[in-house]
C-alpha cells in the first residue's frame, strides 16, 4: 500500500519514465537497456558521440520506433498501449525533420494544432508566432525560409500544444548565436513553469552546461554517466563538459570501470 | 476513439496545397475532361457506323466516365499520401497522436473532395455536350458508384502501403495500376470477349460487375442487383484487406525504424 502510494507520488513528479530500453538494427545494438526519467521543471540533456543512440532513444519516445524491449511512460501513460493519449502530451523539434516547405508557417501550425487538439487554436498560433519572432513570415512558405527561420518554425510547432514533454534533437544547430541564446531562454522558461519537462540533445557543450539541469552521457547505446553538469565535472576532474565529452567518446571503457 | 478533427487536419493540409498550386488543381479535371471529349466523339462515331438500336453513348462514354471516377478516387488517396512522401513529412506526422485509421480517414476525405471536382466536370461535359443521360441507369447508378468508390479507396490505400513499404521510388509501380486492371474489368467490351483465364480473374474484380451492368442496362436486360450486391461485398472485403495491409506495413516501418529514416528506402 505504502509502496504503491510512493510509486504514485513519484509518477506525479515525472513526465517521462523510460525503463530498460533496448533497440537493435540487425547485429548493431543502438540502445542497450537504458533507463532514465525526466521530471517536471527539468531539462535533461542527452549527450554522446555520433551513433551513440541519442536519436534512436528520441524516436522511441516519439512512438516512431518500437523498442525491442523496455517500456516508456509519458505522464503515467504507457506509450505501447495508450499511444495517442501519451503523444498528446509530447511534441518535438529536430533539425532533420523540417515542416513541409510547400505550406506557410500559419498553415503548418494550424494543421499540427488540429492534430494535437490545441484549444483556442487561432489565439495560440498568434502567441506562438510572436514568441518565436515569426510574425513577418506568417504567410511565407516554410521552404522559402532560411534554415534558422525554419528551425524557429519547428520550435513553434513543438511548443504549440504546450506539451508536458518536449523533445528537442539538436534544436539550435542552424541558429546564429544571438537567436540560439534567445531560444535557450524560451525553452528554459518553458521548462521552469513547473509542469513540463524537456529532453534535449546537443553537441554544443556550452549550451548544455547553460541549459540542462541534468545530463546523460550515452556511448554505444548505454548510459555511462548521469548527473548535473557541475557534479559530473567535479567527479571526473574535468575543466569543461567538452573535455568530459571527449573522454566519453574516446575512452568509454575508463568511465565504465569508474 | 477516432478523432474527426485530426482527420480534418489531413484533409485541410491537402486543401491548402491545392489552393496554392495550379499544378495540383488542373489535373483534377483536365485529364478526365479530355477523356470524356475523346470518348464522347468516338461513341458518336460508333453510333453512326454500328447497327441501329444500340447506343454507344451510355454504354461506352458512360463506362469511361465511371472508370475515370474510379481512377480519380484511387489517385485522390495516393496523391494525398504522396504529399507526405515528397515533403518528407512522415516523422512529423507519425510522431503525433494521429492514429493510422485517422490518417487513412483523412486521405479518404481528401480523395472524396478532389474526386467530386473531376466527377462534376465529367458529368457536365458528358450530359451537355454528348447527351449522356444517367436516368437510363436508374437507381443502379448509385450501386455502380458505391462499388467503384469502395474499390478505388481500397486500391489507393493498398498502393500507399506499397510505397510506404518499398520507398519513394515505388511510386512508379502505382501509376499504371488502373491500366493493368482495365483489360480485366471489361470497361470497353463484354467479359465474354476475354479468354477464359482472364474471365476467371475478372470475377474477382468488383468493377467488372459494374461495366457488365452498364452494358446490360443499355441492352435492356434485367437489373443485376444480386451481382452488384456481390461486387459491393467484394469491394468492402478488398477495402478491409487494404487497410490491414497498410497497418501491417506501418507496424513494420515502426519496428524497423523506416518511418524515421524513410528516404533510405530500406534499412536492410
Amino acid at each position: 500500500m505504502n509502496e504503491s502510494r510512493q510509486a504514485s507520488e513519484s509518477n506525479k513528479t515525472r513526465v517521462l519514465v523510460a525503463r530498460k530500453l533496448c533497440k537493435s538494427y540487425g547485429e548493431i545494438v543502438a540502445v542497450n537497456g537504458i533507463s532514465f526519467d525526466v521530471c517536471r521543471g527539468e531539462i535533461v540533456g542527452i549527450l554522446g558521440p555520433n551513433g551513440a543512440g541519442k536519436t534512436t532513444t528520441i524516436n522511441m519516445i516519439l512512438g516512431v520506433l518500437e523498442p525491442d524491449s523496455g517500456s516508456i511512460r509519458i505522464e503515467g501513460l504507457d506509450l505501447a498501449t495508450h499511444r495517442s493519449r501519451a503523444l498528446e502530451q509530447t511534441n518535438f523539434a529536430a533539425v532533420y525533420a523540417p515542416l513541409p516547405g510547400n505550406l506557410t508557417v500559419y498553415q503548418n501550425l494550424r494543421i499540427f494544432g488540429l492534430i494535437y487538439g490545441v484549444v483556442h487554436l487561432a489565439e495560440r498560433i498568434d502567441e506562438t508566432i510572436e514568441q518565436f519572432d515569426l510574425v513577418r513570415f506568417r504567410d511565407t512558405r516554410c521552404g522559402a525560409l532560411s534554415s534558422g527561420e525554419q528551425t524557429r518554425v519547428s520550435l513553434a510547432k513543438a511548443t504549440l500544444n504546450g506539451p508536458r514533454l518536449l523533445l528537442l534533437d539538436e534544436p539550435t544547430t542552424s541558429l546564429d548565436p544571438a537567436v540560439a541564446r534567445d531560444i535557450r531562454a524560451i525553452i528554459r522558461e518553458y521548462a521552469t513553469n513547473g509542469e513540463r519537462g524537456v529532453l534535449w540533445t546537443s553537441h554544443n557543450m556550452y549550451e548544455v552546461e547553460a541549459v540542462c539541469d541534468r545530463v546523460l552521457f550515452l556511448s554505444h547505446g548505454k548510459i555511462l554517466l548521469e548527473g548535473s553538469p557541475k557534479e559530473l565535472l567535479h567527479e571526473h576532474g574535468k575543466a569543461t563538459l567538452e573535455d568530459l565529452f571527449i573522454t566519453v567518446a574516446r575512452e568509454p571503457l575508463t568511465l565504465e570501470e569508474h | 476513439m477516432v478523432s474527426w478533427r485530426r482527420m480534418a487536419a489531413i484533409t485541410l493540409r491537402y486543401f491548402y496545397l491545392l489552393r496554392g498550386s495550379p499544378a495540383r488543381i488542373v489535373p483534377l479535371f483536365a485529364w478526365v475532361g479530355i477523356d470524356i471529349v475523346l470518348w464522347g466523339f468516338i461513341s458518336r462515331y460508333l453510333n453512326t457506323v454500328a447497327s441501329a438500336g444500340f447506343n454507344f453513348i451510355p454504354a461506352l462514354l458512360g463506362a469511361v466516365l465511371l472508370w475515370d471516377f474510379l481512377i480519380r478516387i484511387m489517385q485522390g488517396v495516393t496523391m494525398a499520401f504522396f504529399e507526405d512522401v515528397w515533403s518528407r513529412n512522415f516523422l512529423n506526422i507519425f510522431a503525433t497522436p494521429l492514429s493510422i485509421s485517422e490518417y487513412l480517414g483523412g486521405l479518404v476525405l481528401s480523395s472524396i473532395a478532389t474526386s467530386v471536382v473531376g466527377l462534376l466536370v465529367m458529368l457536365i461535359l458528358a450530359t451537355t455536350v454528348f447527351g449522356l443521360s444517367f436516368f437510363l441507369y436508374g437507381l443502379l447508378l448509385l450501386q455502380f458508384v458505391v462499388v467503384l468508390f469502395l474499390f478505388g479507396i481500397a486500391l489507393g490505400i493498398f498502393a500507399s502501403g506499397v510505397v510506404l513499404r518499398l520507398g519513394p521510388a515505388a511510386e512508379w509501380f502505382i501509376w499504371p495500376i488502373p491500366a493493368l486492371l482495365a483489360p480485366f474489368a471489361g470497361v470497353f467490351y463484354p467479359l465474354s470477349t476475354l479468354p477464359k483465364w482472364m474471365q476467371h480473374f475478372a470475377t474477382l474484380l468488383p468493377p467488372a460487375y459494374v461495366f457488365e451492368g452498364v452494358r446490360g442496362v443499355v441492352s435492356g436486360r434485367a437489373a443485376p442487383h444480386a451481382e452488384l450486391a456481390w461486387a459491393i461485398s467484394l469491394a468492402m472485403l478488398y477495402l478491409i484487406v487494404a487497410c490491414w495491409f497498410f497497418a501491417r506495413v506501418y507496424r513494420h516501418a515502426v519496428r524497423t525504424g523506416l518511418i524515421a529514416r524513410y528516404s533510405a528506402e530500406s534499412l536492410s
